[in-house]
């Protein structure tokens, strides 16, 4: 095979598609097959058997619907606090000295180790759950934007200056939708990580959501329903981050034109 | 009164991890007559550009001063139009907003903003381009746009740093054409950095040659070649003496820097 060379795009689905199958048959054969005990893995047709009776009779649907809402909050209140933030830090240099320091370490802090704290100061309701994926994503969000921020073409900058902007035009004129593009790449990147963070989050002093379903059916040793669990956040951050980058698309087709 | 004053100027880079400082530009001393077309001539790494980038404010001169119209140069302003080599061209703005953008700074209503834009896209030839991003435009129309949206500033004087640079060959000769004809039709101070003989002298009306590093000004030599000027000149006795005699200039300070160079290596 020629490195580097594209493949015609009819190939490339049917490629991405035959590992899907090459994977369910695989499984299908060890499980169906005999080969591995079904108290540790369920077969593929009793998972969806089980996520079947999950969805019509548990009303799996309800902690799907508020697993969404718990990363899209978290995640928004993540993105106000720190995009701004972020853009600061890139644009004044003074700015980032004081705050960069902090923020790189604060990155570093696993979010799942703040749910003790965070069930301390906030109980175990909805807004430790938003707390959990806000204090996982906003460190990221903060310090990759204002990399972003600090790497702008200082050539638009000199031409909007010998244009006539002032300092305060460049960071509203040049610099944000500069690098508009990119910020929004980044909260594509960070919202696929706090699908992460919040299952971490239902999996711990919950009573609903994809995770609690998950930590609830481990106790009755449903493997299936934990695998139909797994495949649905497979499948909704896969969804998400589709409209995600179709909604960049739309809101900067300069970038791609 | 000349428009520009070029006092003494000079440029110094501090050395790199304490080593010798390193001389960018010799004092210079240069006046610019009003609606005067001053092409700026040098070997690569000369300090010409370092010169207009400090008429144009984005660096300051280590010593001396730049005035225009009597006013001291302190920062980058609306009055120094610049064109750079690279293409600088807002990528989120169409073609119309680009050149709108000096006037949108400014403050100036939509209204009045879009008469200016229509005759400069009209002016650089760029009608029916008006909502195109600058991706979609090839370089010589972006050069074309760089070139509007400074004059639709109408600066003072317009600084020009090897624009066309990037361009081929065939492009780069419509554009000296387009840019030339421009000034003889609107009169414009301009001041032209470039690397290219031919370039320097059919667009000046006076070249100012620089030595090899550090840069000062070798020689400066009228152009009183007829306008308007079309490319059938480049060819004509005249311009053929202008040019031997420059490339010698250029000659001897290309031959001073490929000689330096290997011995520092």
């Amino acid at each position: 095979m020629r490195p580097l060379h594209p493949v015609s795009p009819g190939l490339r689905t049917v490629l991405g598609i035959s590992f899907f199958v090459l994977f369910i048959a695989f499984w299908a054969w060890i499980t169906l097959g005999g080969h591995v005990n079904r108290i540790f893995l369920a077969d593929p047709l009793s998972m969806l058997r089980d996520g079947w009776r999950l969805l019509v009779e548990d009303r799996f649907w309800l902690d799907i619907l508020i697993t969404i809402w718990r990363v899209f909050g978290g995640f928004v209140l993540a993105s106000v606090v720190a995009v701004p933030i972020g853009i600061a830090m890139g644009a004044w240099k003074p700015v980032e000295a004081f705050l960069e320091p902090f923020v790189s370490f604060a990155r570093y802090l696993p979010a799942s180790a703040f749910i003790p704290l965070l069930i301390l100061w906030a109980g175990i309701g909805e807004l430790e759950k938003l707390l959990v994926i806000f204090v996982g994503s906003v460190f990221q969000i903060i310090l990759i934007v204002a990399v972003k921020v600090g790497s702008t073409r200082r050539d638009l900058v000199e031409a909007a200056y010998t244009l006539g902007s002032t300092n305060n035009g460049i960071v509203r004129r040049v610099i944000m939708p500069a690098n508009a593009p990119e910020i929004a790449e980044t909260l594509r990147l960070v919202l696929g990580w706090a699908w992460t963070y919040v299952i971490v989050a239902e999996l711990i002093g919950s009573s609903s959501g994809i995770g609690y379903m998950i930590i609830n059916s481990q106790s009755r040793l449903a493997t299936g329903q934990i695998i139909f669990g797994i495949i649905v956040i497979g499948l909704i951050g896969l969804l998400s981050d589709f409209a995600f980058k179709a909604f960049n698309r739309w809101l900067f087709p300069w970038s791609l034109a | 009164m000349s428009k520009l004053l070029i006092e003494g100027v000079s440029r110094t880079f501090a050395g790199v991890r304490g080593g010798q400082p390193v001389k960018a530009l010799m004092p210079v001393d240069l006046a610019v007559a009003a609606n005067d077309f001053i092409t700026i001539l040098g070997p690569s790494g000369c300090g010409k550009s370092t010169l207009l980038r400090i008429v144009a404010g984005l660096e300051a001169p280590s010593e001396g001063r730049v005035l225009l119209d009597g006013k001291a140069v302190t920062r980058p302003g609306p009055d120094r139009g610049m064109v750079f080599q690279s293409y600088t061209l807002f990528p989120w703005l169409t073609v119309a907003e680009n050149i709108a953008f000096g006037l949108r700074e400014r403050g100036m209503a939509q209204k009045e903003r879009d008469g200016i834009v229509a005759s400069y896209v009209d002016l650089v030839g760029l009608k029916g381009f008006e909502n195109h991003w600058p991706k979609q435009l090839s370089g010589g129309m972006q050069q074309r746009t760089a070139i509007a949206r400074a004059l639709a500033n109408d600066p003072e004087i317009l600084l020009l740093d090897e624009p066309f640079g990037a361009l081929d060959n065939q492009t780069r000769g419509l554009m000296q054409e387009l840019l030339l004809g421009i000034w003889e039709r609107r009169k414009k101070t301009v001041l032209f950095v470039t690397h290219d003989i031919e370039e320097a002298i059919f667009m000046a009306s006076r070249v100012i040659v620089m030595t090899a590093r550090p840069g000062r000004i070798k020689s400066d030599v009228a152009i009183d070649l007829p306008h308007p000027r079309h490319y059938t000149l480049k060819t004509s006795p005249e311009f053929s003496g202008l040019k031997a005699r420059l490339t010698e200039d250029i000659r001897v300070e290309a031959m001073r820097t490929t000689q330096v160079q290997p011995a520092e290596a």
